[in-house]
């Protein structure tokens, strides 16, 4: 049987010498295909004396279990050198810029009304909305402002006619949440309002949170409370102060304005607290008891507080931008830097 | 309301720095809005007199002034005022003198004569914007004082910004009686005395409108000299307020307004007929006021009236026929409580706002008319001569603004500030704010401060206290915010429904931003020009008063804002530019309003960032139609079928738009901005656009759980060759209207026009891919459902496979 061993080592040789997963193939035909070699071998176990078969046979069978091992294993090492290559062939500068779409990013007024929101709807305050075309009753009349009221005056309002214009405040949607739903209540309103006024420091447009909270036992300690709060985390400063300042609103009594101590400079006087140190940021104060008459609740029950603040003051003290106006030109690349 | 510091010292002193007086102030609600300091500083400028005077030899207009000092000794100054003349005691800045400015007096020589130093004006130094002469000091000023001192220059001049609530401080009086409950301490007003009448004359006056004027008093005085000089501490007092010196009459009325707070008018009483009417005008009634300026007044408005015509509109500006001139030797002295309801707003209307309409309209203390009239009296006496007549006063106490007592609870107090004031606080506060303070009566027996509540009566100068919540703020504030600490609130915590169908507008902004759109806020009202090249014709929502014309009408849509944005950022060099608003628009339908939330978004430049590996391609609609289906894509699982049909829109490309459907209702608008429109907006091309409802996008549906198969998938690739204009939707309608439970998916992957096919052909190239459910997939099946596709695609939209010839 000679010839059995001659063809493995020669199989083990041709085999080993495959450069490729084609000559391999190639040569595994050769060996055990259907015409290969070992078929040959075994086509001619016919011309063998009946007592040598058997022997014979099985030397051409473990020949062919050799060689099918030994293709296998050349097969193995050659694909992994295949892939070695094609790994090599795939070099990449990994400091190329990346492809595809780049990220846009929010509206920082949005960003500041989400974070105000967010900060309060942990103590269970509630978004509600309302129209920005609104009536005189639920801008003005409910609010306790009524025709001709001085207070009017400081508003400036856009007018369509004489009962309807643009909300100057987002107090009208406290008004409408009231007429709708029972006390307890603890609820804001982000949206925007007008006002008919346009210089450096004023946009005819701008936004304001409304904040109201009514319940049996609310007291002004509860908003000064709320307040320090909701300033303190809002800034990340713990130790910010607040200033509350009586002031006037027709639909709250007490009122108050409230200062902060300037962020900028911590106090000390600077440009943007007019060297004051302080910076108004938003009126409040006790729901007036007319308020609760127009809308139906009982103020020697219930009793609540009300705040509203500027947005875009508070977004310009937060993230340092100087220049009110900016907020409505969508410069991109003013947009671009919040993300 | 601005003022001498050292005048209200004169009322009350608190003994503290001016900046320690205006913090409390503010810290009371009476914001101090400045404190300055009433002149600039000047030295050396001591009161001289001018003891002889001649003509400068060689130059006619000046004068030679020989001028004597504290020692009697004669110096020889040159001045050119018209007004320099013996007698004089003036304010002499000598040789080394610094004036306002730090200019610095030398000695100077006019031709021959040698000057010792200069005559000041008001102007020079710093105490008026114009003079047109030395100023003339008061006769008995010191010779040799220093002038600085002794015009009492070292003062402030404080301004309040006052809340419209606070009218009653819009006089020295309510500053200093804030001032004295704030730092405990006694106010003592100047004593008024009346001044008896020394000539029986009065003017008949008829009060026609009681409800608007129930309080008028009035007054003759006669043998007035006009041209008297207003003493310079009057004048003084009035420039640190800011007021204008116009004569000793009108200063001596405005100086009562600013002490008193209550406006006053001097009529000539030469040019009024008997007798005097307060009344409403005839509609149309024309008037001249002070200022030159002529109205035409509506019925609504007060009147002052004589026998043939209005002489003044009431409390708010007199009339020119009447007014006081130097001329003016007899007058008629009004001083009227005008109700805040007939004075407010009129100034408005008529756009004149003084600083009589101020008050009144803020309302003005009704129990302090005579007091007011004897004050005026008395000055112009003082200063004018003159005999009066008898004070006249026409009262219709029912008219009167009532003042009801309140009750005021301990418990109230403590329920609304979270604090307890003591009881002898509350007494205290209140008296000093100038209300009575008595026991509840109906606790007899206890006192006040034991019953726990309080009758207090309000006085007639506050027009802001109603209620218990006024006196619990007046508490409050003058006890100081700071003293009541902060607490965070108790409540019930109780959930409130959060509905999972409803979608967060804050999911639909990440889409966008996620996907490279920057948020925008743009202006809600816009320019109805551009407007109008965008929407024709539509029907907008006009502001009355807009502050621009290019601001002027509320927007029907959220693309002009947007378009107004990509110009802006055109304009600037920006290469590339996604933006997206939320927002209501105003639609008009039938007169209806309404304000419906949108979001829209607006797409320009490259696909993508510039970029070194991806093709440089602009934006096209099929980018931006899958930012529009990703948002379409949050209403959840099915959402209900999204449509796209192509739309025709004015401002639109007419083949590239569509409306969005989502289960058959409309929803939004897609498209590429028509190239005509951007050309009349000016803006580079290609633009596209978008626009959803936010409702129905809101609106999603909870996942419905679908068990997954667990067999093979197989896949059937279908060439269809179509006629061009066959929309790929309707396509792909068919095929799902083959429904089978068993397709998964039928995916578009090519299109293709060109070579080998006709030209009015196309070839779109599907996948189909189908899974068992409860089995494997045999052949058989699949095959049987692609015939019935191909049947029913060759029926109904003709087409065929490709690489088969049609069938004709």
């Amino acid at each position: 049987m000679n010839d059995v061993t001659q063809v493995l080592d020669e199989a083990r040789q041709s085999i080993a010498e495959a450069t490729s997963l084609a000559d391999l193939e190639a040569e595994r035909v050769r060996l055990l295909g259907k015409k290969g070699v070992l078929t040959g071998l075994l086509k001619q176990l016919g011309g063998l004396p009946q007592s040598e078969r058997p022997e014979a046979g099985a030397a051409i069978n473990s020949a062919k279990l050799a060689i099918t091992e030994a293709l296998e294993t050349r097969r193995q090492a050659l694909r992994d050198a295949e892939m070695e290559c094609a790994i090599a062939s795939e070099k990449l500068d990994v400091t190329l810029p990346g492809r595809g779409q780049g990220l846009g990013g929010l509206h920082p007024v949005t960003r500041t009304l989400e974070r105000l929101c967010s900060l309060l709807c942990q103590i269970g305050f509630e978004v509600v909305e309302g129209p920005e075309v609104e009536d005189d009753y639920h801008n003005f009349e409910a609010l306790n402002i009524p025709a001709h009221h001085p207070a009017r005056a400081m508003h400036d309002t856009f007018y369509f006619d004489a009962h309807t214009l643009l909300r100057t405040h987002t107090s009208p949607v406290q008004i409408r949440t009231m007429k709708r739903r029972p006390p307890p209540l603890r609820i804001i309103a982000p949206g925007r309002v007008y006002r008919c006024d346009s210089d450096l420091t004023h946009t005819p447009m701008f936004h304001q949170i409304e904040g109201l909270m009514v319940d049996e036992d609310v007291s002004f300690a509860d908003l000064k409370g709320v307040l320090e709060d909701l300033m303190r985390n809002f800034f990340e400063q713990e130790d910010l102060a607040l200033r509350f300042r009586p002031s006037y609103f027709p639909f709250t009594e007490p009122s108050a304005e409230v200062d902060i101590r300037c962020v900028m400079c911590r106090g000390g006087g600077c440009r943007v607290c007019g060297e004051s140190g302080w910076l108004e940021v938003l009126g409040c104060g006790m729901v007036h008891p007319r308020v609760f008459e127009h809308v139906g609740i009982d103020s020697e029950r219930f009793t609540g507080f009300a705040f509203g603040l500027g947005v875009e003051r508070l977004t310009m003290l937060r993230y340092g931008v100087n220049d009110l106006r900016i907020f409505f030109e969508n410069d991109v690349r003013f947009l671009a830097q919040f993300r | 309301m601005k003022f001498s510091d050292q005048w209200l010292r004169e009322w009350v002193d608190p003994e503290v720095p001016t900046a320690a007086l205006a913090e409390a102030l503010t810290l009371a609600g009476l914001e101090v809005a400045g404190v300055t300091p009433v002149a600039s500083r000047f030295s050396g400028v001591e009161v001289g007199e001018i003891r002889a005077i001649e003509t400068h030899p060689e130059d006619p207009g000046l004068r030679v002034c020989s001028v004597f000092d504290r020692e009697g000794d004669a110096y020889t100054v040159v001045c050119g005022a018209p007004n320099a003349r013996a007698g004089l005691r003036v304010a002499w800045a000598r040789v080394g003198a610094t004036l306002p400015g730090g200019r610095v007096i030398g000695r100077v020589a006019f031709g021959d004569v040698a000057s010792a130093g200069m005559l000041c004006s008001a102007e020079e130094l710093g105490l008026e914007d114009t003079s047109d002469g030395v100023m003339e000091l008061p006769l008995d000023s010191p010779l040799g004082a220093d002038v600085w001192h002794l015009l009492g220059l070292d003062d402030q001049a404080i301004e309040v910004d006052l809340t419209p609530n606070r009218g009653d401080c819009l006089g020295i009086a309510g500053i200093a009686r804030e001032i004295g409950v704030l730092f405990r301490r006694p106010v003592t007003p100047p004593a008024v005395r009346p001044v008896a009448a020394v000539i029986p004359d009065v003017l008949e006056v008829r009060v026609l409108a009681p409800a608007a004027c129930p309080s008028y008093v009035g007054r003759i005085v006669r043998g007035l000299d006009a041209r008297a000089h207003t003493p310079l501490w009057v004048r003084e007092r009035l420039r640190r307020a800011g007021v204008r010196c116009l004569g000793p009459i009108v200063d001596v009325t405005n100086y009562v307004m600013l002490e008193w707070g209550q406006p006053m008018h001097a009529f000539d009483l030469a040019r009024l007929g008997a007798p005097i009417e307060v009344r409403h005008a005839r509609e149309g009634e024309r008037i001249t006021l002070l200022d030159g300026q002529e109205l035409a007044l509506t019925g609504e408005t007060l009147v002052i009236a004589d026998r043939t015509r209005a002489v003044a509109v009431a409390g708010i500006m007199g009339g020119h026929d009447a007014g006081v001139g130097p001329n003016t030797t007899d007058v008629f002295l009004e001083s009227a409580f005008f109700a805040p309801a007939a004075v407010a707003g009129k100034a408005r209307v008529y756009r004149l706002q003084t600083d009589s309409s101020h008050r009144f309209e803020r309302g003005v203390d009704f129990e302090i008319q005579d007091r007011a009239i004897e004050r005026a009296t008395a000055l112009l006496i003082a200063i004018c001569g003159g005999r009066p007549g008898p004070v006249v006063s026409k009262r219709a106490p029912e008219h009167l603004p009532a003042r009801n007592a309140i009750t005021l609870r301990a418990s109230r107090m403590r329920r609304l500030l979270g604090v307890d004031v003591p009881a002898q606080e509350v007494a205290e506060v209140l008296s000093r704010l100038g209300m009575s303070v008595a026991a509840e009566p109906g606790a007899s027996g206890l006192a006040a401060s034991e019953a726990g509540a309080w009758r207090v009566q309000p006085p007639s100068f506050r027009f802001d206290l109603a209620i218990e919540a006024d006196l619990i703020e007046e508490l409050a504030r003058v006890r100081g915010y700071e003293r009541i600490p902060g607490r965070s609130p108790l409540g019930a915590l109780k959930m409130s429904p959060r509905p999972e169908a409803v979608l967060d507008t804050a999911r639909l902004r990440q889409v966008l931003c996620d996907r490279g759109y920057h948020e925008a806020i743009t202006y809600s009202f816009v320019d109805p020009v551009n407007l109008g090249r965008l929407m024709p014709g539509v029907e907008t929502l006009q502001l009355a008063n807009p502050i621009a014309s290019d601001m002027s009408v509320m927007r029907p849509s959220l693309w002009p804002g947007l378009l107004g944005a990509l110009k802006r950022n055109q304009d600037r060099q920006v290469a590339r530019v996604r933006l997206f608003e939320i927002g209501l628009v105003f639609r008009l339908a039938d007169g209806k309003l309404d304000q419906c939330p949108k979001i829209g978004g607006v797409a320009w430049g490259p696909c993508v960032p510039e970029q070194w590996s991806e093709p440089r391609r602009a934006v096209d609609f099929f980018d931006v139609k899958n930012d529009v289906e990703a948002l379409l894509a949050l209403a959840g699982a099915d959402g209900g079928a999204v449509e796209f049909q192509l739309h025709t829109d004015p401002a639109l490309h007419p083949h590239q738009s569509a409306l969005v459907l989502r289960a058959g209702r409309e929803v939004g608008v897609i498209g590429a901005l028509h190239p005509l429109t951007a050309r009349a907006l000016g803006l580079q091309t290609p633009v596209y656009v978008f626009e959803l409802d936010l409702g129905p996008l809101c609106q999603r549906e909870l996942p419905v759980y679908r068990p997954l198969s667990r067999f093979p998938l197989v896949r059937r690739d279908l060439s269809l060759v179509v006629a061009r204009d066959t929309p790929a939707g309707a396509v792909l309608e068919c095929i799902a209207g083959q429904a089978s439970e068993v397709l998964q998916e039928a995916r578009l992957f090519d299109l293709y026009c060109g070579e080998g096919l006709d030209a009015a052909e196309k070839s779109i190239a599907i996948g189909l891919i189908f899974q068992g459910i409860s089995s494997t997939l045999i052949d058989e099946e699949v095959d049987a459902f692609v015939e019935r596709v191909l049947i029913r695609l060759q029926e109904t939209l003709g087409a065929r496979q490709r690489g088969q010839r049609s069938s004709d």
